[in-house]
Parts: structure tokens; C-alpha cells; sequence
């Protein structure tokens, strides 16, 4: 059986408004599940229409190709931890990177083979071969950071943004030649290129601006796809690149927004340190500093009785894994007759909605999270704040400083419940870089240790009577 | 009109789409949105198709299609798998 063009293109647009409305269902965590089926559904048909057009005649390496790769992604979806959804992300984002890379060479030799290449489609080959060998190797540099392969440090060296700035040039004038000239020789070092473009583009972003990175790559990979479609005529990839191309972009300003950073500033890198394991003299150190340090104890004896707990997550938590300790002790809090909320901020994490997942995964419900504007103007009627591995994002300094490099960047106002209590393995100052103002409130005291630990302490501190 | 110009008008028309679907989605789920257009710019796999499956294609070409298709299937399964393993652990209280 055979389709005709027209029927498969019919086919075609019924997938693009199936992937619209898969979009769509994500506007409530109700009906996104029916969403994600749409998307499945689009995704069979744009791929049954493919195959039963009059564009592929052999099936043999087809089968081979889609059987490996249900297998491989099948196996990865359901084996992968939650905490590790960033490198896979990350990972998954390099594929289609390099398929467009793939498909956009390939398509040059079949043409070739026809006779004829035509300098449009030679220009739209260059962008889909650009787009997706930058979004390929930028995404193994961030799955590289955020696996701990490489160090999460920000790489800057002298002259870098020069040298970006040169390799980009040539890489492009690489392009121009080749839609002039059809040399593949020119296609083979513009491909080559812009791979190395893509690594020396990320290398110089610091691991906790990986939401952003992550978005951005997210929305290369669309563009790569909305490229493939002008150089194959094909209107599907075009408008599913275009979609996944702006969702990542709206991603990548909403998360520029939350840290009060323009998106150049964040891609031309530099910015943060790195911190690494744990002070063991860090109480002492406090002391010196003039911070307090308080027990699991002190926290239980404020939070057993409490009406009201709000919960501020980090990237610390996910490192620690505390989820499902923070989990025991919500219902064990709840048991007592307090209100526990959690509260997130738009950058906690490494990738957007983070903690959101990780939270679901420990089976807190969803009506018990909440985003930064809702919870704000629900501190100043909080008797806790437990802030848990998360810093700059709960730092007054944003507000109050203006010489600070955060200064502007919204923060969840955890200082203005009545105490406040910092669950953090050492002095070390946030991402930032900056020291936090909070500590030295006279409401605030932190409690050193691991996350999990400390969780798990003051859920059996409540199981045992508390105090 | 010529074809390149009308593939240019359904890419500005889309782009708008995206703007507006994606501006509605709630920031809980930024995660699984990330999944899920993950999941669906596999349909670079359709180009893929084309280049594995074209009747003129030599070993070159079929060697490199293989390879796009096997990447682009991973992101398929990968994607929409894990998004929907994701948004099955959304829960409200009460169940």
C-alpha cells in the first residue's frame, strides 16, 4: 500500500494538531497525562505516513534503526532516576542534534546522487548541519557538567569570546562557500566547526545556570528540527521545530527573569563558583561569623507546635536525595495539626520544574507546591521557614544591596516567617558567590549537616513525641 | 508564492502557536515540558525516514540514515516514556 502525497500530508497536519494539543495539556497536571498521549498518537501517524509515502522504498535498515533505539529509550526512560532528569535531558537534546546533523548530510548525498543540489536547499542544509552539530556537542558539555563528569566550574579563559566570535565567522563563510560552491570539503570543516563551536560555548556556563543552558539547548534542538523541514519541504518538522523551538525559548527568558540576568550575560558565562564538599569546623566558623547553629532539636521544638511550616527546597536537597525523608516529615507534621506548604523558586535545580519532580516522585501532593508569587505574601504568617540546600534564592541581599551581584533577582521572602532555619553542610556561600544576609538575622540559625540526615532526624525527633 | 515562502509562512504562523500554548503551561510541569518537546522534536525521525529509505540512497547515505534514525527512535520512546512516567507521579491530596 501506497499513499498519495495528499493523503499523507492530510496525515501530516492531523500529527501537528495532535502535538499542539499534547502541548496544550500541559497547562494542568490533570490533563497533561491525555496531553502526553496525543503526542504519542501524533508522533505514530507523522511516522505511518512516512513510511507508507512514496518517499521510502527500503525497510530493512529502517526496522533496524527504529526496533534498537525503542529499545534503548524504553529501557533508559524507566530505569533513569528522577534526580538525574537534567543529564538525560541533556543527553536526549545531543541526539537530535546530531540526527539533524545526520539527516541534513545524508540528504546532500541522495540529492548528489539525483544531480542536483541547488544553492536554497545548500543554505538550509548549512543551517540544519549548524544548528544541530551546536546543539549536539553543547549538550554532551552540559550533560558532562551535570553528570560530574567535567568540573561544574565555569571554564573562562582570555580571549575566549574572540575566539567564539572567530570560529562562528568561519564557520559561517564555511557555509556560504559550500551553498555556492557545493564543495563538500567545505561542508566536512563546517561540520567539524561547529561542533567545536558548540563545546566552546557552554564550557565557559557554571553548573547552577544549567536551567537556562538546558532551555536554550532545548530550544537548538527545535530549531535544528525547523530547519531539517525547510531543507526536506516538509511542513510537519517545521512547525513541530517551531513549537519546541519557542518553548524552549520562552523557558530560557522566564528562568533569565527569575535570576534577574539578561540571557547574554548567562551564555557569555562566568558567572559563579563551584563549592565542594563540607567544612568540618563549619559551627565554629559560624560563631565566629556571628551566625547561629541550632540542634534538630531547636527546629522540632519550634516546629511541633507551629500552625504553619513552609518548606524551601534547593539543589541541595536533590543531591542529598531528602525528597522522601521531607515527605515523612510533612505527614508526620501534619498528623500534629500544622499546615506544611513547599515553596520554589524558578531556578532551584538544574533544570526548570526540578524540584517540582522530585517532590511528586516522594508523593507530595502537587496542591502543596507552590511557585514563588503564590507563597511570598504567606511568609509573614509563617511560624517556620525550613530552607533545605537551596541560598542566593532565600538571600535578602537581592533586595537590599544594590552593589550585590544578585541585586534584583526575586527571591521567596523565607526572612519574614517568625524563625527560620537553614539546613546546609557548611558555611559555604551560595552559587553566587555572595554571602548570605539571612544567616545573621536574629530569626535565622542554620543546622549543619546532610539534608537526608537532618530530615530524617526531625521526622524520627516527631515520632519519638517530640519534645 | 514560491514553495520555500509558503514553508516560511506555516514556520512564522507556528512560531506564534508555540508562543501562545507555551506562555499556558503551568511552571510545575516546565519539567515534563521539557520531556515531552524533547520527545516530539524526535520527529526529526521522519527526515530520517527520508534519507534511510529514498530509492536512490547509496551505502553512504544508508549508513548515516541508520544511524539517525536509531538516535531519533531513542529520543522518540526515551521522551515520551519518561513524560508520562513523570506526570503519573503528579498527584493531589487524597487519593
Amino acid at each position: 500500500m501506497e499513499i498519495s502525497p495528499n493523503v499523507q500530508a492530510i496525515a501530516y497536519l492531523v500529527s501537528a494538531v495532535l502535538f499542539i494539543f499534547a502541548l496544550k495539556g500541559l497547562t494542568h497536571p490533570a490533563s497533561a497525562r491525555r496531553g502526553n498521549y496525543y503526542g504519542m498518537i501524533g508522533m505514530a501517524i507523522a511516522i505511518a505516513a512516512t513510511l507508507l509515502g512514496s518517499g521510502v522504498k527500503n525497510y530493512g535498515l529502517i526496522a533496524a534503526g527504529v526496533g534498537a533505539g525503542a529499545v534503548i529509550g524504553a529501557v533508559v526512560a524507566l530505569r533513569i532516576q528522577m534526580t538525574a532528569m537534567p543529564q538525560l535531558v541533556a543527553a536526549l537534546h545531543s541526539f537530535v542534534g546530531l540526527a539533524a546533523v545526520l539527516v541534513a548530510i545524508g540528504t546532500f548525498l541522495n540529492h548528489k546522487a539525483g544531480g542536483a543540489v541547488d544553492a536554497l536547499l545548500m543554505t538550509e542544509l548549512s543551517a540544519g548541519v549548524i544548528i544541530g552539530a551546536i546543539t549536539c556537542t553543547g549538550s554532551v558539555i552540559a550533560f558532562g557538567k551535570l553528570q560530574g563528569l567535567i568540573s561544574g566550574k565555569p571554564v573562562v579563559f582570555k580571549g575566549q569570546h574572540a575566539l567564539n566570535a572567530l570560529i562562528g565567522l568561519v564557520t559561517v563563510a564555511l557555509g556560504v562557500h559550500f551553498a555556492m560552491t557545493g564543495s563538500a570539503v567545505s561542508l566536512a570543516l563546517m561540520t567539524v566547526l561547529a561542533f567545536v563551536l558548540g563545546v566552546t560555548l557552554i564550557i565557559p556556563i557554571g553548573g547552577a545556570d544549567m536551567p537556562v543552558i538546558i532551555s536554550m539547548l532545548n530550544s537548538y534542538s527545535g530549531w535544528a528540527a525547523a530547519a531539517t523541514g525547510f531543507t526536506l519541504k516538509n511542513e510537519l518538522l517545521i512547525i513541530v521545530g517551531a513549537l519546541v523551538g519557542f518553548s524552549g525559548a520562552i523557558l530560557s527568558f522566564i528562568m533569565c527573569k527569575a535570576m534577574n540576568r539578561s540571557i547574554l550575560n548567562v551564555v557569555f558565562g562566568g558567572f559563579g563558583t563551584e563549592s565542594s564538599g563540607g567544612d568540618t569546623n563549619a559551627a565554629a566558623q559560624a560563631a565566629q561569623q556571628g551566625v547561629k547553629s541550632a540542634s534538630v532539636e531547636d527546629a522540632i521544638y519550634w516546629m511541633e507546635d507551629a500552625g504553619k511550616v513552609i518548606v524551601v527546597p534547593g539543589y541541595g536537597m536533590a543531591v542529598a536525595q531528602a525528597q522522601h525523608a521531607l515527605k515523612d516529615l510533612m505527614e508526620l507534621l501534619e498528623a500534629r495539626g500544622v499546615a506544611v506548604k513547599f515553596a520554589i523558586h524558578p531556578v532551584a535545580g538544574r533544570m526548570p520544574g526540578h524540584m517540582n519532580v522530585l517532590l511528586a516522585e516522594a508523593d507530595i501532593p502537587y496542591d502543596r507546591v507552590l511557585e514563588m508569587d503564590e507563597i511570598n505574601p504567606e511568609f509573614a504568617t509563617t511560624d517556620v521557614a525550613l530552607v533545605i540546600g537551596a541560598n542566593d534564592v532565600v538571600n535578602p541581599a537581592a533586595k537590599t544591596d544594590p552593589s550585590s551581584p544578585i541585586y534584583g533577582m526575586p527571591i521567596l521572602e523565607a526572612g519574614k516567617a517568625r524563625q527560620v532555619y537553614f539546613v546546609k553542610r557548611s558555611m559555604r556561600p551560595g552559587y553566587s558567590g555572595v554571602d548570605n544576609l539571612l544567616f545573621y538575622q536574629d530569626n535565622c540559625a542554620l543546622i549543619f549537616g546532610d539534608a537526608k540526615d537532618v530530615c530524617e532526624g526531625l521526622a524520627a525527633a516527631l515520632k519519638g513525641g517530640g519534645h | 508564492m514560491t514553495a520555500t515562502l509558503v514553508s516560511l509562512y506555516i514556520f512564522v504562523l507556528a512560531c506564534f502557536i508555540g508562543y501562545w500554548v507555551i506562555w499556558g503551561v503551568t511552571p510545575s510541569l516546565h519539567t515534563p515540558l521539557v520531556a515531552l518537546t524533547n520527545a516530539i522534536s524526535g520527529i526529526i525521525i521522519v527526515g530520517a525516514l527520508l534519507v534511510t529509505g529514498a530509492e536512490n540512497a547509496g551505502t553512504a547515505a544508508e549508513i548515516i540514515g541508520f544511524f539517525a534514525v536509531l538516535l531519533a527512535s531513542i529520543n522518540v520512546f526515551g521522551g515520551f516514556l519518561v513524560t508520562n512516567r513523570m506526570l503519573a507521579m503528579f498527584k493531589k491530596k487524597g487519593k
